[in-house]
């Protein structure tokens, strides 16, 4: 599933990384928990969560997460922005709640990373 | 990269970057026979400024919304484009540098200039394809300056001669606001990719450092990490004079918390740091005495099938 196709099903505005939209992601999680993140096995390709501080781009950065989305209508600050334009990483921000995008990109086929499909 | 090493760049660039690379050669152009009346739709439907005039591929003129207005306020009589264009056309060739198409727009004030082989029309500059050629260009650069950095970096190990061979890193983590936590691991991230070490071990010491940081951040303000990497171990001591870890076994505890809610609120706090960097290391050591300071010490093998998780 390419980013495009996850602005589209979420109704999502794409904040930085502008020229990424054909960007594959495999598999997705959502967590405001960075540690629980970091302690997946295989990154997730895409990270859903309410936090918007910079650490949330460090997370992505350590744990090679391909691109983030906020959920709830949140969006993120100049410093969270800034680091995700210097690291090269989209960042997507949807007005759904985490339950709702969580479930419209299931549906549409995307599973969480290590689990069958 | 800092933005003083960016200006530096385009200046090399624009004297480096030769016309041709960024000119559009997919060209709108118009024979000196096509009428006037039909240019209007022909800039409008293409969101351009002015039409290169070609007879055959040679280029005879150009016309632009200012002939076109001109035109208009001349009667608008319908006539060949060949009679209105202007046909003292300034040109770039394929070969001159960026810096050359640069000063001669900003000298006529023109939006666009011809790029010419000869007399045959082979492309078009404005100022955005300037723009956008750079940009790729700085791209391009800052990718491979880093394909050359590790490549020089990741036969370190091979090249150097010694009985026992010790690469050190160092790094404070001092007077960081949470918002900074990372830089330490961020920093240690990309040297170790540099140095050419298996994707998988630098993602597990990368994240163990990034735990341990945030636990130096939040509990004690500021320590030290030293990482030392030998060919078949990285090995990780990061060490505060923080509050210390009353119970060791107990802050092990996946879930097990001391962390303020403020903590909490940046993601950071639920009780995974340490269990967590466990996960990540074949081992991790802690000795902490009570107001006095913790000393992590984490050790990643670098093959990463030999790690026990």
């Amino acid at each position: 599933m390419t980013i495009s196709w996850v602005l589209e099903i979420l109704d999502a505005e794409l904040l930085t990384g502008q020229g990424a939209e054909g960007r594959e992601l495999a598999s997705a999680c959502g967590s405001d928990l960075m540690s629980d993140v970091l302690c997946l096995r295989s990154a997730p390709n895409l990270l859903l969560t309410a936090l918007t501080n910079p650490q949330c781009v460090r997370t992505a950065e350590m744990a090679e997460i391909a691109a983030i989305c906020f959920v709830q209508g949140k969006k993120p600050p100049a410093e969270t922005l800034e680091l995700a334009r210097r690291n090269g990483l989209p960042l997507l921000a949807t007005g759904l709640s985490m339950f709702t995008a969580c479930g419209r990109l299931f549906a549409a086929g995307l599973r969480c990373c290590g689990e069958g499909a | 990269m800092d933005s003083p090493r960016h200006v530096g760049k385009i200046r090399e660039l624009v004297y480096e970057l030769k016309v041709e690379a960024v000119m559009t050669r997919k060209l709108i152009t118009l024979a000196p026979e096509a009428p006037m009346s039909g240019l209007r739709s022909i800039l409008k439907s293409n969101r351009i400024s002015g039409v290169p005039v070609v007879s055959g591929q040679t280029l005879v003129g150009l016309v632009s919304v200012e002939d076109f207005i001109n035109w208009l306020a001349q009667g608008g009589r319908d006539c060949p484009v060949g009679e209105r264009m202007s046909r003292e056309v300034r040109t770039l060739s394929p070969g001159e540098p960026l810096v050359h198409a640069i000063g001669k727009l900003e000298q006529y004030g023109y939006g666009r200039l011809p790029v010419v082989d000869g007399e045959r029309l082979v492309g078009l500059v404005t100022k955005g394809d300037i723009i956008e050629g750079l940009l790729q260009e700085m791209q391009v650069n800052s990718r491979e300056e880093e394909e050359l950095h590790r490549y020089r970096a990741s036969h370190f190990f091979e090249d150097m001669i010694a009985d026992r061979l010790t690469v050190n890193f160092q790094y404070q983590v001092r007077g960081k606001t949470i918002e900074q936590g990372g830089e330490v691991a961020s920093d240690l991230k990309r040297s170790f990719k540099r140095l050419g070490l298996h994707p998988e071990v630098v993602r597990r010491a990368a994240i163990a450092t990034y735990e341990a940081e945030m636990n130096v951040i939040i509990y004690a303000r500021e320590g030290t990490v030293d990482v030392s990497v030998d060919p078949e171990t990285i090995h990780i001591i990061v060490r505060d004079q923080g509050q210390g870890i009353p119970d060791i076994q107990q802050a092990l505890q996946p879930g097990f918390s001391t962390a303020p809610d403020w903590v909490r609120e940046l993601g950071f706090g639920a009780g995974m740091g340490l269990p967590n960097i466990r996960s990540c290391a074949r081992s991790l050591d802690i000795t902490s005495e009570p107001g006095q300071g913790t000393t992590l010490r984490i050790s990643i093998p670098l093959e990463p099938e030999r790690v026990c998780a």
